[in-house]
């Protein structure tokens, strides 16, 4: 499995236990529009894929964030950073 | 003749209506349909009140019924103290109505420097910036000494001046779990070690009126090399041997960098501020932008924050009433069975957690129209998305007020079924 798969199903992983309306989710998922998510709860998965990655998302990085395949770019470009 | 631009006469009768798709108000629609569908099911809007008298800081007229004060940040019951508004009177005669300018201009006058003075004894640190609201005071402050490639950690419950501090700034933003001390020290512990960061706490958050465990954060951000800024508003004059606030009351004299407060709490007025003992703190009048382009405070109001603030450095009465009485509310809503966002009286905040707006609503109603008047607070503005019934003390409230208080709660509580009938 490739780097980015692997994050791809880890990001999918952390979204399973706030996924409320069971939706299919694909790169193309959005945040706000399919998964329909509100600021908190933004917040409380944000925290989650920084501590299982042990990375730091930032809130100016998170407003450019809005799609499950955007997530996982950054995941993976500060992964790189590390 | 001159040119005067549209004038309002001239204007259509009937303003052609804009298509939606081009309508910037659009987005508010959803908005707007939540407050209709709320004031439809025929409840009162809560977030239109009026006070038609206020009689003293614990009693004001509403619809023509004479209501206690349980939802205003009154804490200290300074508002109608003599002496407070002797010197506001006497400000307003000698020095007029309004400055007129900017502190950094025209806008300075002896009661501002006054009011410096007064905040730079109270506190014992070597520097005082006062602006024109506490909202003002956060925004300029984080905004202006956080910059870009620095960074700001914030906690995740803190107040919309913080976040919009931040949000008009150029540094990078990391949020923290709310309290979480293991949370705010792995996080820093990520960041890169060269850059400034400055960690931005409260010392009571005042949506549930918890207190922040603020040694063990401070020893945290101090071991990461980060600078501390903590905001003081809902704890100044009733925390510590000095009322300095929640950070003197855990002994972290001299391991703060900057504390931030409002007049329009305790103080009783409006106006915010800054104290700091950093040796360059003066750099911030030149810098920070809304301290520089807003009005200054008017003479009166500056003149009443003063005497407010010299007289609450030895209210120890006050601040015994004002803890009694937060004890006693606690006690008497714990003891009948509601959830608080507090095990025990943490703060002068008390607030009652509910299931849900409809409940919230018709509770708060319920309280209104027996005479007492709360917060009511909704998501976003509060955690997890819970609807709340905020209750704040008032050092003035009666101990009779307080027992009406917890009576009527009772049965506003049953009637909306919030409690067992």
């Amino acid at each position: 499995m490739s780097d980015r798969a692997e994050i791809v199903e880890a990001v999918t992983a952390e979204i399973e236990p706030f996924n409320k309306k069971n939706v299919t989710v694909t790169e193309a998922t959005s945040f706000q529009h399919d998964l329909e998510w509100d600021s908190l709860t933004v917040m409380d998965f944000v925290a989650a894929v920084e501590d299982r990655f042990d990375i730091i998302i930032t809130m100016n990085m998170q407003a450019e964030i809005e799609t499950v395949g955007q997530l996982t770019d950054a995941v993976a470009k500060l992964k790189a950073g590390q | 003749m001159t040119e005067t631009g549209l004038q309002a006469e001239a204007l259509p009768v009937d303003p052609p209506v804009v298509p939606a798709e081009r309508d910037l108000f659009s987005k508010f629609d959803p908005l707007l349909a939540e407050r209709a569908a709320l004031l439809a099911s025929g409840v009162r809007d809560p977030f239109a009140i009026v006070m038609e008298e206020v009689r003293s800081p614990t009693e004001a007229v509403i619809r023509g019924r004479e209501t206690i004060l349980l939802g205003t940040y009154n804490y200290m019951g300074m508002t109608f103290d003599p002496d407070v508004i002797a010197a506001g009177e006497r400000a307003l005669r000698a020095f007029g109505s309004g400055t007129n300018g900017s502190r950094m201009l025209n806008g300075t006058f002896r009661d501002h420097m006054a009011a410096e003075e007064s905040l730079r004894a109270f506190y014992g640190m070597s520097g005082a910036m006062v602006f024109s609201t506490g909202y003002q005071a956060n925004l300029g402050v984080i905004s202006t000494i956080a910059g870009k490639g620095e960074y700001v950690i914030l906690d995740a419950d803190s107040h919309a001046s913080i976040y919009d501090g931040c949000k008009m700034g150029d540094a990078e933003v990391v949020r923290f779990r709310h309290n979480s001390v293991d949370d705010l020290d792995r996080r820093l512990g990520r960041l890169p070690k060269e850059p400034g960061k400055l960690v931005v706490l409260e010392g009571v958050y005042s949506m549930l009126g918890d207190v922040a465990p603020l040694n063990e954060m401070v020893a945290v951000a101090r071991k990461h090399g980060a600078m501390v800024l903590v905001d003081e508003a809902h704890s100044m004059g009733f925390y510590g041997p000095n009322g300095r606030g929640v950070y003197e009351e855990q002994g972290l004299e001299g391991q703060v960098d900057f504390v931030i407060g409002t007049f329009s709490k305790s103080v009783g007025t409006v106006g915010g501020f800054c104290v700091s003992d950093h040796p360059k703190f003066e750099a911030l009048r030149m810098a920070c932008r809304p301290y520089i382009f807003t009005a200054s405070l008017p003479p009166s109001v500056v003149a009443t924050a003063t005497t407010s603030i010299n007289k609450l450095r030895d209210a120890h009465d006050k601040r015994r009433r004002l803890w009694d009485n937060a004890r006693r509310l606690h006690a008497g809503l714990r003891d009948m069975g509601l959830r608080l966002g507090t095990e025990s009286a943490e703060s002068a905040i008390v607030a009652v957690i509910l299931e849900d707006q409809v409940q919230a609503v018709a509770m708060w109603q319920a309280l209104l129209e027996a005479g007492v008047y709360v917060n009511m607070a909704r998501p976003p503005a509060t955690p997890a998305g819970t609807f709340l019934l905020r209750c704040s003390l008032c050092a003035e409230h009666t101990a009779g007020q307080i027992d009406t208080v917890i009576g009527l709660f009772g049965e506003a509580a049953r009637l909306a079924g919030a409690l067992p009938g």
